[in-house]
Formats: C-alpha cells, structure tokens, sequence
C-alpha cells in the first residue's frame, strides 16, 4: 500500500520494540553518514510540536481511545511529512527515521484497529529505501526497559487495554502482541532483519554494509564544500576553454 | 437507530449492541442557519419529551487547544489539518454522541465529518483517502443537508457577524478581498456538498427561504423516524 520513493533522496528507517536498541543503531548512523560529508536528516516518531501539545493532554488525561491515539500520531507524521520527509527526499538527502508508519499499524493494530484502515491513514508516505527491524526476543526488551528506565509510561504500557493491573505485566502483554505484528510486516514491507541480541558494534558495522548497498552508484545533494568544488571546477574549465579559444 | 451502522470499519475493540438512540445531523455551508435549526429542533424535541444531546465541531476537550492553537497561525498543511480534525471528530463520536445513543439520545449534530471532508477536499486532498478515513463513522439516521445559493449567504453574513477570513477560505482563493473569496471559496463548498448528497442520501432542503419554513419542511421529515 505503500508506495515506492520517487524522489532523488534515500529514506532510511529503523524499526522495532521499545528496547530493542534501534536508537543507539541510528544516532551511529547520522554521525556516520555526517562525517562521511553525506547530507543527512534525522527525524523522530512524534516530536512535531504542534500535534505533541494535543498528544501529551491525551496522554496526561487519559482519554485516547486506539482510533483518536491513531489518527492523532498520523496527523504527527502527516506534519512531518509535509514539513521534513518530502522536501528533504526531494532536495536529495538521506532520512533517517526512527520509526516510521510501520510502528503506527504495529501499535494501532495491537490496540484493536483495523489493519487495512490504518494501512489507508498512512498510504501518502513512500516505501523506504531500507527498513531495518530490530529482532529481539521480548524478555530481553523488557528487561532492557525496566532496569533503564525509571517509569513505563501508561500508554506505552498498554494500560488503556486492561491487559493487566500491573504496569510491568501490561507493557509485556502490549509489546508481546507489538513484536507479533512487526512479525506479519517483515513479509509485506520487505525489512530488513537484524538480530538485535547481538553486541552493538557488530550490528552496527552489519548496518554500515547494507547502507553501503544501497547508497552505492547514488549521488545525493552535495554538502556545501563539495558544492563549492564542483562550482570551481566548473569556473576554470569554463575559463580554460575560453583562452584556447582566444 | 438500534443497530449500528459504520461508513466502514468502524471500532473493531469496541463491542457495540444496541443503540436506542438516533442520530440526527445537520450540514451545510457558513452562514446557511444550521444553529438557529439546531436550536429550534432541539426545543421542539424536548418539547415532545425527547432527551436531547447536541455537539458541534471543534468542541472535543482533547483537541480543542491544539485546534484554536492551529486557527491563529496558518501553520498545519491540508493533511495534517485533515488527520487533526479527524481527531476530534473520532474524539467526540467515541466519547460523546456514541455513549448518549446507548443512553437513548436524541443527538442533534450541527455538522458531521461531511464538513470536514469538503474543507478538505477543495484544499487538495483526495476524497477517496478522506472517505476511507471515515470508516469508523457512525451512519446517521437522518442528514440534512441545508442547502442556500451564495448570495443568500452573503446577506445572511452581513447581516450577522460579517465576513471571517477561515470562512472565506482565505488560507485557499488568495484573492485581495475578503468578499471575493467568500463568494469563490463556498462556491466551491457548495459543488462539494452536493456531490456528497448522494453518495450519502442527504435530505436537502431549500435554506433560501425563512426560518420558519425551512424549519417546518425539516420536521415533516423529521416526524417520519420518529417513532
């Protein structure tokens, strides 16, 4: 349902449960691909500033239901969209997102929504170029998240479905049925699979080569420097042919 | 209404049996007399003994503050505005106009998500998508769609609280006059509304006339679902 990217730009999204590491794998990627001289944007699952006012009195009130916590975390992505993903792709940049809609129809789904009508909410976004998931087994997730994080919050529990009393209990229930939606989309969205039990260089170096792959033979937009060099080369060949001429 | 009905999905989570209540709405462009219709509907049901529940847009506690926040600042592009006001909408279905159906309401709606679709759809948005959003939309018991030509409109609009720049579609026409744009922009609004009388059975009624007959022709119809 989604369609592939036309523009000259390359979207990268990771993906996966809570826990499952996919942050650290990307924040090395964006300072990879930065140093390497590549433009590169980075943009997060729910941080455009308007939609988060109405999402964080959702989320402190209580009173989402799965249908108003989905259409509002599309609105989210639909501002970033307009705003960042499309004029980037166009200009010719790598995206790199962590989470993409992928994490919409895995949540919205686990919460009861039908599958096809969220497909439908986002199918304006393109295909990425490279979706990378984070496979980790769910006991290991869980354990990462309780022993880092102070509090799990209420939604990212699951609390809303009455799945359990305790939080802890909930969170595993909700990201236990999460995983077996991200399960179903390896197939229908072509991810790429990481095995996210492993040492985080070895992942990371796993990553450097696949994006490799994809960006070999492409030519994104230049950096300013590199802009600047190709100006000049320009400027003096233009020159040299005119004194032959002369 | 009894049993429910949805444009599509509806809520799968959510296990709906039986709503005693109806859904009754009404639609149409700025300016047309929709609450002055509500208001007089709402009196004569109570007046017949009915429970009456009315709700409007833009009036979910949860999306309101984003909503006024969005209206002072042209900052939200068509689909984010689109998905925002499906929001509230969904926000006020679910926790609003579905539980006062269960309780026996008579809902008065001023509006559904028909307006939001039009918005939407002269600002680009493909109506397809838009309709597919909707699945999860309650099918009213009746609709009526109050329909004036233009100039009507502008009279009603003088005459009242004069011309506004969201309803004259300024974010959109562009043109150099608040009155331009109102005439170019519910134009279009109307070509919308009535396109969508029939994919949604509409019960148009003429709103060039008075108030009172507008209100007497919506309650022979209104008489009839009665029970």
């Amino acid at each position: 349902m989604l369609k592939p990217n036309p523009c000259k730009g390359k979207l990268i999204v990771v993906e996966g449960i809570d826990g499952s590491g996919k942050s650290t794998q990307i924040d090395l990627i964006n300072k990879w691909l930065a140093e390497k001289g590549k433009s590169v944007y980075f943009s997060e699952w729910n941080s455009s500033p308007l939609v988060k006012s109405t999402s964080k009195l959702g989320k402190r009130e209580k009173s989402f239901t799965p249908t108003t916590f989905s259409l509002i975390h599309a609105a989210d992505f639909a501002n970033r969209w307009e705003n960042q993903f499309l004029p980037m792709l166009k200009a010719g940049v790598i995206v790199l997102a962590d989470r993409y809609a992928f994490t919409g129809f895995a949540r919205d789904v686990a919460r009861g929504v039908d599958p096809q009508w969220v497909r439908n909410l986002y199918s304006f976004a393109f295909l990425p170029d490279l979706t990378i998931y984070f496979n980790v087994p769910l006991d290991e997730a869980v354990e990462r998240i309780t022993s880092s994080r102070a509090k799990i919050k209420y939604y990212e529990a699951g609390m809303d479905l009455n799945l359990s009393e305790k939080k802890v209990t909930s969170f595993r229930l909700f990201q236990g049925k999460i995983l077996e939606e991200y399960e179903k989309m390896i197939p229908e969205f072509g991810f790429h699979v990481m095995d996210a039990t492993q040492p985080i260089q070895k992942q990371q170096k796993e990553i450097r080569k696949v994006i490799n792959g994809v960006l070999r033979g492409w030519e994104g937009l230049p950096n300013p420097v590199q802009s600047a060099q190709v100006y000049a080369r320009k400027k003096k060949a233009a020159a040299l042919k005119e004194e032959s001429h002369g | 209404m009894a049993k429910a009905h949805f444009y599509g999905q509806g809520y799968p989570y959510l296990e709906i049996k039986k709503l005693p209540g109806k859904l009754i709405v009404v639609e149409g462009t700025d300016g047309v007399g929709r609450s002055t219709q509500v208001e007089l509907l709402r009196k004569w049901l109570e007046k017949n003994s009915f429970a009456v529940s009315d709700t409007g847009l833009r009036r979910s506690p949860l999306t309101q503050p984003g909503l006024n926040q969005a209206k002072k600042g042209n900052t939200l592009s068509p689909r984010t505005n689109s998905l925002f006001y499906a929001t509230d909408f969904a926000d006020r279905l679910e926790n609003q106009i579905i539980p006062a159906l269960k309780a026996g309401f008579y809902v008065l709606s001023d509006r559904y998500f028909y307006s939001i679709m039009a918005r939407d759809v002269v600002r680009g948005i493909d109506p397809k998508w838009a309709k597919q959003v909707y699945g999860f939309a309650l099918v009213p018991d009746i609709i009526f769609y109050l329909r004036a030509d233009v100039q009507t409109l502008v009279t009603r609009i003088v005459h009242e609280r004069g011309f506004d720049y969201w309803e004259s579609g300024m974010d959109l026409i562009k043109a150099d006059n608040l009155y331009d744009s109102f005439v170019q922009y519910q134009t279009c609004m109307i070509q919308q509304f009535d396109k969508m009388a029939e994919d949604y059975q509409f019960v148009t009624i003429d709103a060039n006339r008075s108030i009172k007959a507008i209100n007497d022709d919506i309650k022979i119809e209104l008489q009839k679902i009665l029970n």
